[in-house]
């Protein structure tokens, strides 16, 4: 395989090299994802209550996560409050900070999405057989609602994942840096790695994001 | 902020916003094209080609972007293939939305119940009219909100295009702050140029899904 260049992952440490480069992109996600479904849940809650003026803020803020590319949101926050404010952001703190805010809006408008589509005849039937608010909450609507979220959040894990490809544009190395620093490093000895390591760094994004979606299909066919 | 800056910045983001515009459009209509044929295959069930485009479906949708348009525009050159960095978007921007139109019209035909096809059948209809007048109407209009979420969600992933040196708002703000460091004017263009490109969409898209809401019968 010299000529398509697969070997240079096997010289040296470049292969540990590209994996520490995908932990660094798994362990973005998994901490943003971790924090959008936490505060997602309490923002989706939020989203279904009749005040207007949360209505007016939420509608504003989903709009922003879903018009502004995630990539301006990296640029503004790790480099725009940077010069603003003055102060020294970690770039790593500041894509954790940039996804949770995009992924609590997801995960919010999934749970609202999730909670209106209860019928009000379960709240009713269920005020009839004699429980009160917390209870109708705890065990009809909350079950129900879960079971309709975890799919569905479980494919915003793979979402994130894959956006986590754009922090090496504010200086992370994550898989692609990792992987075209290596390229750069053995320019002269194969010239032709970037198909190699590219075609690699394809197939890890696939095989991580592959499962986890094969998983949420699964799950939804299951349970609808 | 210094308005005479960011006045002098326009025409660049201008010529920028034409490129990120004609790049994603054509993208667009090459990820719709490519989404009709593919859930025609799909729906009927064409042997071999039916693999083919679930393997592609799921290759697509479980890689980011810039994965793709790094390994289009990097790597195929090794092999022999080499385009254009503006073909590479058009291209990566058309598979990828490709996949992603592909499952949405798919959907679309899918949701629509057995019984339909057999009560158009049942009043006579060939099986190209049942398709025609009963059929293609109601996937349409199912699939017409998938449809703008998928083109927002494209327009909106041009911005990985600057990685491949193509000359879009990104790169355009990204080369204009190394330059000058004008990071707060370039970066308030950036954000209003998008919102120029991404805003109408949006609207036009809740207006169309609010139209469109009569096919939905019964709920």
């Amino acid at each position: 395989m010299q000529n398509l260049g697969i070997d240079v992952l096997f010289k040296g440490t470049n292969s540990l090299r590209l994996l520490s480069g995908l932990w660094v992109a798994v362990r973005i996600s998994l901490i943003s994802v971790m924090i959008s479904i936490l505060l997602g849940l309490i923002v989706g809650v939020l989203m279904t209550s009749k005040n207007q003026i949360l209505k007016v803020i939420f509608r504003i803020y989903l709009e922003i996560v879903r018009i502004m590319p995630q990539m301006v949101l990296l640029f503004i926050v790790y480099f725009g409050t940077t010069r603003v404010f003055g102060w020294n952001l970690d770039a790593e703190l500041a894509a954790i900070f940039v996804f949770s805010f995009w992924g609590i809006a997801e995960m919010g408008d999934l749970v609202r999405g999730a909670l209106i589509s209860i019928p009000k005849i379960q709240y009713e039937s269920a005020m009839a057989l004699g429980m009160n608010g917390k209870q109708v909450y705890y065990h009809v609507i909350l079950p129900q609602t879960i079971r309709r979220l975890i799919p569905l959040s479980i494919n915003l894990i793979t979402r994130m994942i894959k956006t986590t490809s754009l922090v090496m544009m504010i200086g992370i190395v994550e898989v692609l840096k990792a992987a075209q620093q290596i390229i750069e490093a053995n320019r002269r000895s194969s010239p032709n790695a970037a198909f190699g390591v590219f075609a690699v760094v394809f197939l890890l994004y696939f095989l991580i994001c592959w499962p986890i979606s094969k998983l949420s299909v699964y799950l939804e066919k299951r349970w609808s | 902020m210094n308005p005479d800056v960011m006045i002098s910045y326009l025409p660049l983001y201008k010529d920028a916003l034409f490129l990120t515009m004609r790049v994603g459009w054509k993208g667009v209509v090459i990820a719709v094209l490519i989404g009709l044929i593919g859930s025609a295959i799909l729906h009927f069930e064409i042997p071999i080609a039916k693999t083919v485009v679930s393997a592609y479906i799921q290759l697509f949708r479980n890689t980011p972007l810039l994965v793709q348009l790094f390994f289009i525009y990097f790597a195929l050159p090794k092999i022999g293939v080499r385009i254009s960095p503006e073909a590479c978007g058009t291209w990566g921007l058309g598979l990828l939305g490709g996949a992603y139109m592909t499952e949405t019209f798919r959907s679309g035909l899918e949701n629509i119940p057995k019984i339909q096809f057999e009560s158009a059948e049942s009043l006579g209809m060939s099986r190209g009219q049942v398709f025609r007048y009963v059929i293609l109407p109601q996937a349409i209009s199912s699939s017409i909100p998938g449809l703008m979420a998928n083109v927002i969600f494209l327009l909106k992933e041009t911005s990985v295009f600057s990685t491949i040196s193509l000359m879009d708002l990104m790169f355009t703000a990204k080369d204009l702050i190394g330059m000058y460091a004008k990071t707060i004017e370039c970066l308030t263009l950036l954000v209003v140029f998008y919102l120029i490109m991404l805003l109408p969409v949006s609207i036009l898209g809740n207006i169309v899904e609010r139209r469109l809401r009569y096919a939905e019968f019964g709920d």
